[in-house]
């Protein structure tokens, strides 16, 4: 790596910034530009103002004022990052950056015929999405069209390219070779930056968080995926072993290889794919150039005498197999070289000594540059390994953890995308080689050589590879050997918090399947960046997570400029510092990424330095910097995939954050990055978070203090935010909550009326919560809410109540309560065959079923919208081709679709529409659905609930003010669940009642209890929210009074009338001839083994015949009582006589086992007996 | 002679966490040397109807003396069995608004109609309308811009014609004979009670054209039927002062309860002291029970047989007449059930 030489000989440079005003001739950082320097960063006077008279200005010290409203800064904060703006990020990345480094890393396709002959490209840029027939650049085309007409939402990718014809080059520019699924409101799709009323022409909903494809009309996620970081040293033990393993796996553009220093009988050794066995670590540290092994000892040592013991058996090793060599060490290791590593280069046959050389420098730790065979960097990076391992054997708290958040890399869409482009694009480069190869080595051509043209030809691979991925989920890249399935997902359109909660999840790597707990445990790094509560149940949870609210996650930043400051900063070399220098007290090593670059001696000034740096926008602000003091070693990260979140800077024990300042974003002159800019706010990752001291309050703030969190409710995700008080809830109920909250049928989009989803549940009233939190407010759910604010009594009734089951009253059912809408689509594509003739739709004259025909045009033989339709209505009266391969015949038999539930529905849209594969036509039912009973309810505390019974409103119980409850809810569902919050809320909703207002229930804060009090008591209620009820049914008072007051209610999307089923007789499975399974097949109802087992016990052998047999697959059959084959029509072919046949009836389940036995060689014989 | 309020067995305990003495205890043969028959001449005595405020929309009467039953099934009555009319099946010829075809029907049916339900009859069979069950409504609406509003006008009111739908434009369609028995003497035409409820919102070139029949019903079987908003009860709180209230208390005491319900006033000595000016003004929010200076010093009671009823009208009765519209039906269930014991009772009957 061509690395800076130390800037300066002499001393480093002391004067940072933090010092008094540095002479502006030479300063030493005069050379580094801010890295934010195009935008205009207008602070305005009054910013100005407050920035010039900070902290050190005598007029702020006197009084402390705490800044009340700090909160505010997360919205500020939304508005730049957080939530889907990651995806966003990572994609505009991807698009702006990184494939213009993928096609610099592969720009030149040359032939292997006629080496003069090549293409060069020179750019690539991807265009806005267009309609493919329309005019290029002026047919925009908008992800509602793509939705409705199964397309897919995709900018055109263009490259410039340069290539020979002829022997002179040419140019040309904007040649597509493919094109790219777009991410919704990334900077290349239409929706960026445009207002509410633009997004409504375009039929876009502003509430949406975008961040997802449209791809073949169905939104597809890339979920972020968790991955332990690359390129960094994980140091691990196995205790059933007693061995100590350091493992790092480098990730380069070209391959990723993992490398282990691993002990075997306390001796190190080096495992890598590239070697047949285990290579002694001295011998690799010979082979790489030390060939002293005082300074194999410096640099895996020190001078500590502890890890020199440790270390003795290793070099022993080494002097026992008679290595002492670097000469000697790579033989050693050439003969151990795995024999598939040899064909790396077939065109020169190498010595043994250069094939260990290769396997060394481009294998071994291969993130690890060895320029002009200078191992030195490779060398130490190796040492550090072997001291890290050498330190977990000695300590064992030296062992990394690897579900530290710190330790893992999360990988967004952007770099899936790019992993998948740089495999595409180079499978495409080698077939238009081969193409090249292909028109050169003809002799005779006949027209000039076209490479714009060649370009064009042999399909799309690359727009192929895309769509294929993004809507199977299957990323398979040849390279890497790569093969992941369910990467991508559809999006969830259940309900607004569904799709929003989609887009901020996150998949771990790990297998479910595996027993350990460890990678599914709450991680205390995980605070205030992945959500305590929201994760699935069952055998995912733990291993999907969710990001807090706050949280962002970092893209690539370069390294070569930081390695740079650091330089500056006064950090020496590592290749000109000798194993001595190394491990002396007081020396800190510096790595930029998981690469040594050099030592320093004041490390806290250093550390301190570089922040100053940051703070002051000369690096970018998601650069981490820390010192982990156990390993004496400074971390620089500017990697991407790390997870990191503001906090705001505390200086000599105040927030640099005052009221003045959030006076400023409240009245909208300044915004999140003027607050980042000025170094009010920083961001941390977990690395550097680790090396702060946070105060969660501004009272906590104490000497030590550095940062001040923006605001508690924070840790928890946009799912777990809609609960009321979860601070009070019993935590797995938080955990059910968020479950449930993506089930709950609401108002998903503004647009729901105009998408014609595959299904659809919309709440016909849906209305915003009484009380709601900050985060409902800053992720618009009060704008898009799913639920109704249900007034609930708390007592038992009935009976029907037991098992969490809800009472609801008949009156608030009429009058609309939990009324839905459910929208199915059915989709019928016109298909046209290969003899040119097509599908089509038609009004048969006369209709053979007029009933069925009722409400399908006579013009088109579509059905009218508004019509309702009953089972067996045809919707489209298709006609198919009779004959669609050979000759057309011009007749058509017709190919009818109807209503196939047996439920009513009403046909709400008809749509008609040119597709990828021809006309389409979709057809949307709409049923509309009053509560009844068994439908599911939930509160948003985790408690669900069916409706047990539905009561008239005179049998309700009422209150003094004639107040009749919409839900009554058994009490006992409280003691066990300790739902503490779902009271208060009744609480805090009651007195929003009465006093006309909204309460807040945010985690960590909130109205508070007494105040809800006082408000009920000031409106004449009790204190405790009780109320005295009369019985509805007697009209005296109840004995007790009962707890009475509104309560969020949700309705779940698990309704009776999609799950009741019975079936007396119905269809059979052909192979086994037993009744089919499930509703959707119209199946019977299974008698399992265990209520199999309960007949058996109870002896009632007769219906045990006949569920088992007689009502499901009984068979008549013949069998040969001579030789107890099957026999057929009097007749036994074995035997090949006819006298012994008797008649029985077995399963055909039986006779189907009987005769695969017979297939299979075996012989079974039925015994037959007389019955008594 | 009505009974005091003082007699204790005419009171219902509020406790602080309990209600007692729920159920009357006199009935027969329960206090020794007592007669607790029913007896008509001390019911009469016992009875007080008094109205208290009437209201176009409400009626808050008392109602003293009757069991909790008798009470009851008058507002279970007014709530389910009271008919009206309300529009109950839709002809939907067009409705190219944002609102779905149901949800907008849905909305007609709640409507109350300001229609003399004793005039219609209940229908019999749906698919037969005469025009003694049924009345129809007509609803056309078409939305369309106005051409002279100004440029940049937001507000849609002024921007279009029509684009909000009131249930004021449902118009009522005489059949037959209805003209001469509805809308005469005076009575309005049949028509919603109110006129400025927003059904949908429409936007140019939408229209909402629905042809609605309104028929006659109850409220047990869909609540577009109940007459009333709220009937209900509570009985009359009593709030007694057991030993005077320590003057450095009377305030908080005072403050225990709503603004009219104590009063503090010098006594005969010249000291003030609490009294209960208006027990009526109290919500019995228990507040006073709370506060351990208060204990033993007041106790907090309900009288059992005192009914104070609040009964809002939807709008198709006057107020006043819900009483003895449920009283009619009431007396006509009774009146069956005594036919059927006859019935049962009757010598030949049983041979039968």
């Amino acid at each position: 790596m061509s690395r800076p030489r130390k800037p300066m000989s002499s001393a480093p440079p002391r004067a940072g910034p933090s010092r008094t005003k540095p002479p502006p001739a030479k300063h030493p950082l005069a050379d580094i530009k801010p890295v934010i320097e195009d935008v205009p960063v207008d602070y305005g006077a009054e910013w100005a103002e407050l920035m010039k008279s900070s902290y050190t200005s005598k007029d702020l010290v006197k009084g402390v004022k705490t800044v009340q409203d700090k909160w505010e800064l997360l919205p500020a904060f939304l508005q730049v990052k957080g939530l889907v703006k990651q995806h966003l990020d990572s994609f505009n990345y991807f698009v702006n950056v990184d494939i213009k480094a993928i096609l610099a890393a592969n720009n030149l396709v040359m032939s292997e015929v006629d080496h003069t002959t090549f293409i060069k490209y020179t750019d690539i840029r991807v265009g806005r999405p267009e309609r493919p027939d329309g005019p290029a650049g002026l047919s925009r085309l908008t992800p509602m069209e793509c939705r409705l007409t199964d397309t897919t939402y995709s900018g055109r990718i263009y490259v410039d390219i340069e290539y020979t014809q002829e022997n002179s080059v040419k140019r040309q520019r904007g040649v597509p070779i493919g094109s790219l699924p777009v991410m919704l409101r990334s900077d290349l799709c239409h929706l960026k930056g445009k207002n509410q009323k633009e997004l409504a022409r375009m039929g876009e909903c502003p509430m949406d968080p975008g961040g997802y494809f449209v791809v073949k009309g169905t939104e597809k996620v890339i979920l972020v995926q968790e991955q332990l970081s690359k390129n960094r040293i994980i140091v691990m033990t196995d205790p059933r072993k007693d061995t100590v393993t350091a493992e790092v796996t480098s990730s380069t553009h070209d391959r990723v290889v993992k490398t282990y220093v691993t002990t075997k009988a306390r001796r190190l050794y080096l495992r890598h794919n590239s070697f047949k066995e285990i290579i002694p670590i001295v011998i690799a540290l010979k082979a790489m150039g030390i060939s002293s092994d005082k300074e194999i000892i410096q640099l895996t040592c020190g001078s500590n005498e502890k890890f020199q013991e440790a270390f003795g058996t290793s070099l022993e090793e080494a002097a026992k197999l008679q290595v002492f060599t670097r000469r000697q060490a790579l033989e050693w290791i050439a003969a151990r070289v795995s024999p598939t590593q040899e064909k790396e280069d077939k065109y020169h046959k190498l010595t043994p000594m250069n094939v260990a050389m290769q396997a060394l420098a481009t294998m071994v730790l291969g993130h690890v540059p060895v320029r002009d065979l200078n191992f030195r960097p490779k060398s130490i990076y190796l040492a550090t390994m072997a001291r890290r391992v050498l330190s977990a054997m000695i300590d064992e708290s030296m062992v990394d953890d690897r579900d530290y958040v710190g330790n893992k890399r999360l990988e967004l869409a952007g770099q899936l995308l790019s992993l998948l482009f740089e495999d595409s694009f180079k499978t495409f480069n080698s077939e238009l080689k081969k193409r090249m190869d292909k028109i050169l080595e003809k002799k005779s051509r006949a027209g000039p050589f076209d490479a714009s043209s060649l370009i064009r030809q042999g399909g799309d691979p690359i727009t192929a590879a895309f769509v294929r991925s993004i809507s199977t989920g299957n990323w398979s890249l040849k390279r890497f050997h790569v093969e992941r399935a369910g990467v991508t997902h559809v999006l969830s359109r259940l309900s607004f918090i569904a799709a929003l909660g989609m887009m901020t999840r996150i998949s771990s790597q790990f297998e479910k399947t595996r027993k350990v707990s460890g990678p599914r445990a709450l991680q205390p790094s995980q605070w205030g960046m992945l959500c305590p509560s929201d994760t699935p149940e069952g055998e995912a949870c733990g291993l999907v997570k969710n990001l807090a609210l706050m949280t962002h996650i970092t893209t690539d930043v370069p390294e070569d400029p930081i390695i740079k400051i650091a330089f500056m900063l006064g950090v020496q070399d590592i290749s000109l510092v000798t194993g001595d220098e190394l491990y002396r007290p007081g020396v800190h090593l510096v790595q930029v990424n998981g690469t040594l670059i050099g030592v320093t001696r004041r490390s806290r000034h250093f550390v301190r330095a570089f922040r100053k740096l940051r703070r002051a926008s000369r690096t970018s602000e998601f650069v981490s910097i820390y010192i982990n003091h156990h390993q004496r070693v400074i971390y620089v990260a500017s990697d991407g995939g790390r997870i990191c979140r503001p906090m705001i800077i505390v200086e000599k024990g105040r927030s640099r954050v005052t009221p003045e300042h959030m006076a400023l974003l409240r009245a909208g002159k300044v915004t999140f990055d003027h607050f980042l800019r000025s170094g009010l706010v920083e961001y941390l990752d977990v690395n550097e978070e680790n090396d702060s001291y946070i105060a969660c309050y501004e009272s906590e703030i104490t000497d030590g203090t550095t940062h001040l969190e923006i605001e508690p409710f924070t840790i928890l995700g946009a799912v777990a935010g809609l609960i009321p008080y979860p601070h009070h809830n019993q935590s797995p109920r938080n955990t059910y909550q968020c479950a449930m909250g993506k089930q709950a049928i609401g108002a998903i989009a503004y647009n729901q009326l105009n998408r014609i989803d595959t299904l659809l549940y919309l709440m016909t009233y849906p209305q915003q919560p009484m009380v709601k939190t900050k985060t409902i407010e800053l992720v618009g759910y009060d704008k898009l809410p799913a639920g109704q604010n249900a007034t609930v009594a708390v007592m038992s009734f009935s009976g029907y109540d037991i098992e969490d089951a809800l009472i609801l009253n008949q009156a608030s059912v009429d009058r609309g309560f939990g009324r839905c809408h459910v929208l199915k689509k059915q989709t019928i594509p016109l298909r046209t065959f290969t003899n040119n003739t097509a599908e089509r739709t038609a009004y048969p004259k006369p209709p053979p079923r007029p009933e069925m025909y009722k409400y399908v045009d006579e013009a088109d033989g579509i059905i009218a919208p508004g019509a309702i339709v009953e089972q067996a209505h045809v919707l489209v009266h298709r006609e198919t081709p009779t004959e669609t391969r050979g000759n057309p015949s011009g007749m058509y038999k017709p190919t009818p679709i109807s209503h196939k539930l047996p439920e009513t529905a009403a046909i709400d849209k008809v749509m008609l529409t040119d597709g990828e594969d021809g006309p389409l036509i979709k057809i949307l039912t709409r049923q509309t659905r009053r509560p009844e009973l068994g439908d599911k309810f939930s509160s948003r505390h985790g408690q669900k609930g069916v409706c047990g019974l539905i009561v008239p409103q005179q049998d309700m119980p009422f209150n003094d003010q004639g107040i009749v409850p919409d839900i009554i809810m058994n009490p006992h569902g409280f003691p066990s669940r300790m739902t503490v919050g779902k009271m208060i809320e009744l609480l805090s909703g009651k007195a929003g009642v009465l006093a006309g207002q909204l309460q807040y229930g945010t985690a960590f804060g909130g109205s508070k209890v007494v105040d809800m009090s006082k408000i009920l008591i000031d409106h004449g209620f009790s204190y405790a929210g009780k109320d005295m009820l009369t019985s509805g049914i007697t009209g005296q008072p109840l004995e007790a009074y009962v707890y009475f007051g509104p309560i969020y209610y949700q309705k779940l999307k698990h309704m009776v009338q999609d799950k009741m089923h019975a079936r007396p007789t119905g269809p059979r499975a052909s192979l086994t001839r037993q009744p089919t399974e499930g509703r959707s097949k119209d199946g019977g109802l299974r008698l399992g083994e265990m209520e199999r087992d309960c007949l058996i016990g109870y002896g009632a052998t007769q219906l045990l015949l006949e569920r088992l047999m007689v009502s499901s697959d009984a068979f008549d059959t013949q069998v040969c009582e001579k030789c107890g084959m099957l026999a057929y029509k009097g007749w036994c072919k074995s035997c090949g006589s006819g006298n012994a046949i008797a008649n029985i009836t077995i399963p055909y389940a039986a006779k189907l086992l009987i005769q695969e036995l017979m297939g299979m060689n075996i012989m079974p014989k039925l015994v037959l007996e007389d019955t008594v | 002679m009505p009974r005091s309020n003082d007699d204790t067995r005419r009171h219902v305990q509020v406790l602080p966490e309990r209600i007692g003495q729920v159920a009357g205890s006199e009935f027969p043969g329960h206090y020794p040397g007592e007669d607790h028959s029913w007896n008509l001449q001390r019911f009469k005595e016992n009875l007080v109807v008094s109205v208290q405020r009437l209201t176009p929309s409400t009626v808050e009467f008392d109602l003293i003396g009757v069991d909790a039953s008798i009470a009851n099934a008058l507002r279970r009555v007014m709530i389910a069995e009271v008919p009206t009319v309300a529009i109950d099946s839709v002809y939907v010829w067009n409705n190219t608004s944002i609102m779905q075809d149901e949800v907008l029907c849905h909305r007609l049916g709640l409507l109350p109609l300001k229609v003399d339900p004793r005039k219609v009859q209940y229908t019999k069979n749906p698919d037969k309308p005469s025009e003694n069950d049924t009345l129809i409504f007509d609803l056309r609406v078409r939305c369309d811009r106005n051409k002279d509003a100004s440029r940049g006008e937001t507000d849609p009111r002024k921007l279009y014609y029509d684009s909000n739908v009131y249930s004021g434009m449902l118009e009522w369609v005489p059949q037959g004979a209805q003209s001469d028995k509805f809308g005469v003497n005076g009575v309005p035409k049949p028509a919603p009670v109110d006129p400025d409820i927003l059904l949908v919102k429409l936007r140019p070139k939408q229209v909402v054209d629905f042809h609605c029949f309104a028929r006659k019903g109850v409220g047990m079987n869909h609540a577009k039927w109940s007459p009333v908003a709220t009937a209900s009860y509570r009985l009359l709180p009593q709030i007694i002062i057991r030993s005077p209230i320590p003057p450095e208390h009377q305030e908080k005491f005072q403050k225990c309860f709503p603004p009219g319900v104590i009063d503090i006033e010098d006594d005969a000595s010249g000291h003030p002291q609490c009294v209960v000016k208006n027990p009526r003004k109290d919500t019995v929010s228990r507040e006073v029970l709370r506060h351990p200076e208060f204990q033993d010093l007041v106790q907090l009671t309900r009288i059992r047989d005192h009914f104070l009823f609040n009964v809002e009208s939807t709008g198709q009765y006057n107020p006043e007449e819900l009483i003895p519209e449920a009283i009619k039906i009431l007396l006509g269930k009774i009146t069956e059930v005594e036919q059927g014991l006859d019935k049962l009772f009757a010598p030949s009957a049983g041979a039968a």
